[in-house]
C-alpha cells in the first residue's frame, strides 16, 4: 500500500436490539477487539436505505457492516429479511462499480453474543486490512 | 417533520470519567479539548460520573447557560443511560429528544483498554459522529396509549401462579395461561422441598386453590398462545384453547345441560379400555386416555387425550346424566387484551441419555433425581417406596451423579450451573437415610454449591448424618449383566486415586433446559433468549425481570436456573413491574413514528408491503396518491423508510439527513 499509516475506515450500521446490544455485552466482558470501527445505532437493519452505504463508499469508507438481530429475532419481525434482500442486491451494485462486495458485509449478532461481536469485529477489520484503501477514496468529498 | 437547521445548532458536550472506567483508558481532557473544535459545539465538559446528581446539573445548567439546542453525553451505553440524560436534558428546558449518546465505554474503553491512542481517537469519532446527529435533532412528543386493564401470565407453574395472585390481588384481571391440563409446574412433581424440607404438595395445593378461587383470574390450562399482535398497554393475544374433551361444570351449563359438568368422580377413567404411560409420573405408573395429570389437579376436571384415545365411549356411557364428556370436542380460538404480560415457562429435564456412558435408559437403575422424587413420593408409583426398576428390592447404596449433563464443556451437555441439583441431591441423601434401614448415598460431586439462605446449615447436617462425599466427576458407569448391579468409575481428585466402586443404584442429578415451547413463545412475545437458550432479561442486574420488549417480563426458571424461593421472588418482582404500566393507566411510547413528506411521495405504494405492522396505506389527496401512516401501528421499525425510492419518508430521530450526517461526520471529518 502506498501509504505506511493508512488505517482503515470502517463504519458499522447497527441495530439497536441485538446487535448494539451484543457490542454492549462484549463491553462488559471486557473482550478485547481492534479498534477501527466506529457504529452508528439504528431501530432495525430494515432501517438502512442502501443509499446510506453507497454514501459511506462515496465517503471514502474502505468496509461497511450491518448487523442485525438472528433470522426469527427482529423486534420488529422482519427488518433483518428486508435489509439482506437489500445488501445482496447492493452486492452486485458495488461489484459492477468495480468495489470488491467483501468491503459490505451483513452479519447477524444477538444480544447475548458478546464473544461472537468481537469476533465478528476482528474478522472485519481483518478483511478490510488485506483489501487495503478502498479504490473510491481519492474520490472522496 | 422540522425544517433542518444545523446552521443555527448550538450544542454542548459532555464526556464522561466514569471513574476510571473511561478516563483509565480514553484520555478525557483530550478528548473534551477536541470536542470544542467540531462546527456547532459551543460548550464541552467533562466530569467524574456524568449520571450523578452534579453531572446532571451541569447538563441543565449548560442549556440555560449557553441556550443550547442539542446536548451530547460521552459515556457509557445509551440502552443504560438514555433515559437519565435525557431527563436532564428536559430539567434544562430542552426537548428530551435532543440529546444524543456517543457510547464510549462499553463499546470503546472496555474493548480496548490495551490502546490508549487509538481508544481516544475512537472516543473523537464518536463524539463528531453524535455531534452531527445533534445538531439535526428536532423537538418530538412522546405518544401517551391508554393501557388495557389486564394481564396475561404463560406458564402455571409456582412462579407463574405467584405472579398471577399477585396481579389479581392488586385488582387486575389475569388471564393465567398454563398449556398442561393443570397448574402447578414441576413443582407437584416434588416430594419434599430443601432446606426445611416441607412437603411440595402440601405447600403448592393451597396456593393452586387460592390461584383457582380467585375472581380476578382467569385460568386458562391446557391452553397454548397461537399469536400476539399489539405492544405494550395493548396486547392481542390469541389462544388455542385445545379440544378438552371434558365439559366443566360452567360448560355444561351454558349448553343447558343442568347440574352436569365433570365433578372429577373418576368413572369415566376406571371404564377406559386404553393404557399408556403416565407423563406425570414420568412413565413409570399406567395413565388411562381419559385422565386427571395427578391427583391435586386445579382444576379438577378430566382431559382425553385423543392421541390415545379409541372414541369408544365407554367413558359417555359412564359419565351419565353428567353428560360432561364431549369425544367430538374441538381446539377453540380466543382473543383477548392485556396491557402486559409475564413469561414464566419453566424448564424441562435435560436428555441426559445423550450423555451414554453414564447408561440412562441402558441401565435399568440407572434414573434421573426427579424419577426419584416420584419414587420417594408417598404418592408416586411405588407409594413412596424407593425400589430398583430391576427387581423391585430395595438399594442401600445409592450413588448420586452431580452436575450430570451440567457445566459440561464437552458439547453435549449444558455449560450452566442448573443450580438446584446440589441441594435437591443433599435432601435426597438425607431422604434415604431416613427412610432405609442401613443405606448410604455416595455423592459424586466437583464442588457443592449451597449458597442459599441455610443451605449451608443443610449441608453440614447431611455430611452429620452419614452421607459420604467424593469429589470427582465420574468418567463412565457400567452394569453387571447378572446381579444389575452399577460400578461407577470416577477420580477422587481429593486423594488421586481412581475409583470403582459398586452399588445398587445411580440417580443422575440431570441438568435443566428451557422448557420444550419456550423457543416458540418467547418469539410470539419478541423476547430475546440467552446463548443457552434462557430467556434474556433487560439488564442482568439492574432489571432481571423485564425484558426489552416494553410490558413483557420474565418469571422463574424460564429465565434461567432457579430454586423455589427465587423463583417466587422473581415472579413477585415481575408481578409488580407488569402492575405498573396498569396503575399509570397510560405509557408514553417512544415517538420513533414514520412520516410521509407528502412533496416527495410519488404515490407508488411500494412502502406499503414494506411494513410488517400494515401501518401504511395509500390515501387520495389532492387529486393525486400519497402514503399515509397509521402512528398507532407503526412501531418505529424504519423498514419503510429504507426503501422508500423517492425519499419520502421521514423517520423520526431516525431521519435520513440525520443519519447520512452522522456518516459524513466520521468519514468527511465533520465539515457539511
Ligand atoms: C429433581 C428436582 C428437585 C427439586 N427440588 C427442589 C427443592 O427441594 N426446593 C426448591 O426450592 N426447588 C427444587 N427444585 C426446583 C423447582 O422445581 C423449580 O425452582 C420450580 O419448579 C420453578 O418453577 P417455575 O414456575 O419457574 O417453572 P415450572 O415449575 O417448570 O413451571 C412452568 C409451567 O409453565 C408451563 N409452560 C411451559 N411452557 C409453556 C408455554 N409455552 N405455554 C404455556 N405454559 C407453558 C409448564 O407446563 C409448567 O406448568 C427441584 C427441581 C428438580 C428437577
Ligand atoms: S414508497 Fe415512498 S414514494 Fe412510494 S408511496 Fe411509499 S412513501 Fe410514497
Ligand atoms: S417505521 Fe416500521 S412500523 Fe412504522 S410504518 Fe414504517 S415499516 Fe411500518
Ligand atoms: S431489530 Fe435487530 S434487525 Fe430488526
Amino acid at each position: 500500500m502506498a501509504d505506511e499509516n493508512w488505517k482503515p475506515k470502517i463504519i458499522a450500521i447497527i441495530c439497536n436490539w441485538c446487535s448494539y446490544a451484543g457490542a454492549d455485552l462484549a463491553g462488559g466482558a471486557r473482550i478485547q477487539y481492534p479498534p477501527d470501527i466506529r457504529a452508528v445505532r439504528v431501530m432495525c437493519t430494515g432501517r438502512i436505505d442502501p443509499l446510506f452505504i453507497l454514501k459511506a463508499f462515496q465517503d471514502g469508507a474502505d468496509g461497511v457492516l450491518v448487523s442485525g438481530c438472528h433470522f426469527g429475532d427482529c423486534h420488529y419481525l422482519e427488518g433483518n429479511y428486508k435489509a439482506a434482500k437489500r445488501m445482496f442486491l447492493l452486492k452486485s451494485v458495488l461489484k459492477n462499480i468495480g468495489l470488491d462486495d467483501k468491503r459490505l458485509r451483513m452479519t447477524f449478532v444477538s444480544a447475548s453474543e458478546g464473544a461472537k461481536w468481537g469476533m465478528v469485529m476482528s474478522d472485519v477489520v481483518k478483511t478490510i486490512n488485506e483489501l487495503g484503501p478502498s479504490p473510491l477514496k481519492e474520490f472522496a468529498r | 417533520m422540522a425544517e433542518v437547521k444545523n446552521k443555527e445548532a448550538r450544542i454542548g458536550v459532555f464526556v464522561c470519567h466514569c471513574g476510571t472506567n473511561i478516563a483509565g483508558t480514553i484520555n478525557v481532557e483530550a478528548v473534551k479539548e477536541y470536542a470544542r473544535t467540531i462546527p456547532n459545539v459551543v460548550v464541552a465538559d467533562n466530569y467524574a460520573y456524568m449520571c450523578s446528581t452534579p453531572g446532571q446539573n451541569m447538563i441543565a445548567d449548560a442549556i440555560k447557560e449557553h441556550n443550547l439546542t442539542g446536548v451530547v453525553v460521552a459515556a457509557c451505553t445509551p440502552r443504560l443511560h438514555e433515559p437519565t440524560f435525557r431527563n436532564a436534558t428536559a430539567a434544562g428546558g430542552l426537548n428530551p429528544f435532543r440529546f444524543e449518546m456517543a457510547n464510549i465505554r462499553d463499546q470503546n474503553s472496555w474493548v480496548h483498554m490495551h490502546q490508549p491512542e487509538e481508544a481516544t481517537e475512537k472516543a473523537k469519532d464518536a463524539i463528531r459522529i453524535a455531534v452531527a446527529k445533534a445538531s439535526l435533532l428536532e423537538d418530538l412528543i412522546p405518544k401517551s396509549v391508554p393501557v388495557e386493564k389486564a394481564a396475561m401470565v404463560v406458564g402455571g407453574g409456582v412462579g407463574g401462579m405467584q405472579a398471577a395472585l399477585d396481579l389479581a390481588n392488586a385488582g387486575i384481571k389475569t388471564y393465567l395461561v398454563e398449556k398442561s391440563p393443570t397448574i402447578g409446574g414441576r413443582m407437584s412433581q416434588l416430594d419434599k422441598t430443601f432446606p426445611t424440607l416441607d412437603c411440595s404438595q402440601c405447600i403448592l395445593t393451597p396456593k393452586m386453590v387460592d390461584v383457582y378461587r380467585n375472581e380476578n383470574i382467569e385460568l386458562l390450562t391446557y391452553t397454548e398462545v397461537e399469536s400476539v399482535e399489539g405492544y405494550i398497554g395493548n396486547f392481542d393475544v390469541t389462544l388455542r384453547k385445545k379440544a378438552r374433551g371434558v365439559l366443566t361444570p360452567a360448560e355444561a351449563e351454558a349448553r343447558g345441560i343442568v347440574g352436569g359438568g365433570c365433578t372429577g368422580c373418576g368413572d369415566c377413567a376406571t371404564v377406559c379400555p386404553v393404557i399408556k404411560p403416565n407423563p406425570f409420573e414420568l412413565g413409570m405408573a399406567p395413565r388411562k386416555a381419559i385422565y386427571i395429570y395427578h391427583p391435586q389437579v386445579s382444576p379438577l376436571i378430566y382431559t382425553v387425550d385423543f392421541d390415545a384415545c379409541v372414541k369408544c365411549g365407554l367413558c359417555v356411557e359412564a359419565c351419565g346424566e353428567k353428560k360432561a364428556v364431549d369425544l367430538d370436542a374441538q381446539d377453540e380460538l380466543i382473543t383477548v387484551k392485556v396491557g402486559t404480560a409475564i413469561l414464566a415457562t419453566g424448564y424441562d429435564i435435560f436428555p441426559i441419555e445423550k450423555k451414554f456412558e453414564w447408561g440412562y435408559k441402558n441401565y435399568d437403575n440407572v434414573i434421573t433425581s426427579l424419577e426419584f422424587e416420584r419414587l420417594i413420593c408417598a404418592s408416586g408409583p411405588t407409594g413412596g417406596h424407593l425400589v430398583r426398576p430391576s427387581d423391585g428390592e430395595t438399594p442401600k447404596r445409592i450413588a448420586f451423579v452431580l452436575c450430570a449433563g451440567s457445566r459440561d464443556n464437552t458439547g453435549v451437555g449444558r455449560p450452566y450451573c442448573s443450580r438446584f441439583c446440589c441441594m435437591y441431591s443433599l435432601k435426597h441423601a438425607h431422604q434415604i437415610i431416613e427412610k432405609i434401614p442401613g443405606a448410604v448415598p455416595y455423592i459424586f460431586y466437583m464442588d457443592i454449591r449451597s449458597f442459599g439462605k441455610m443451605y449451608e446449615e443443610f449441608y453440614y447436617r447431611i455430611q452429620n448424618e452419614g452421607a459420604k462425599f467424593i469429589r470427582g466427576r465420574v468418567a463412565n458407569i457400567t452394569e453387571d449383566p447378572v446381579t444389575k448391579n452399577l460400578h461407577v468409575n470416577a477420580e477422587d481428585t481429593l486423594l488421586g486415586r481412581p475409583i470403582d466402586m459398586e452399588v445398587d443404584m445411580v440417580v443422575l442429578a440431570a441438568a435443566i433446559q428451557p422448557a420444550a415451547e419456550t423457543e416458540r413463545t418467547r418469539r410470539l412475545f419478541g423476547v430475546s433468549c440467552s446463548q443457552d437458550g434462557w430467556l434474556l432479561e433487560a439488564h442482568p442486574k439492574l432489571n432481571p425481570c423485564g425484558t426489552t420488549t416494553a410490558g413483557v417480563y420474565l418469571a422463574g426458571v424460564c429465565q434461567g436456573p432457579k430454586d423455589i424461593p427465587d423463583t417466587v421472588a422473581q415472579a413477585e418482582g415481575a408481578a409488580s413491574a407488569a402492575s405498573i404500566p396498569i396503575h399509570r393507566g397510560e405509557v408514553e411510547l417512544e415517538p420513533y413514528f414514520a412520516q410521509c413528506i407528502e412533496e416527495k411521495c410519488a404515490g407508488c405504494g411500494l412502502c406499503v408491503n414494506q411494513c410488517p405492522y400494515q401501518a401504511l396505506s395509500l390515501v387520495e389527496k389532492d387529486g393525486r396518491k400519497v402514503m399515509q401512516v397509521t402512528e398507532a401501528k407503526c412501531k418505529g421499525c424504519g423498514t419503510c423508510g429504507g426503501f422508500c425510492p423517492g425519499g419520502a419518508i421521514w423517520m423520526q430521530h431516525f431521519a435520513t439527513p440525520q443519519i447520512v450526517a452522522q456518516i459524513d461526520a466520521f468519514l468527511l471529518g465533520g465539515e457539511q
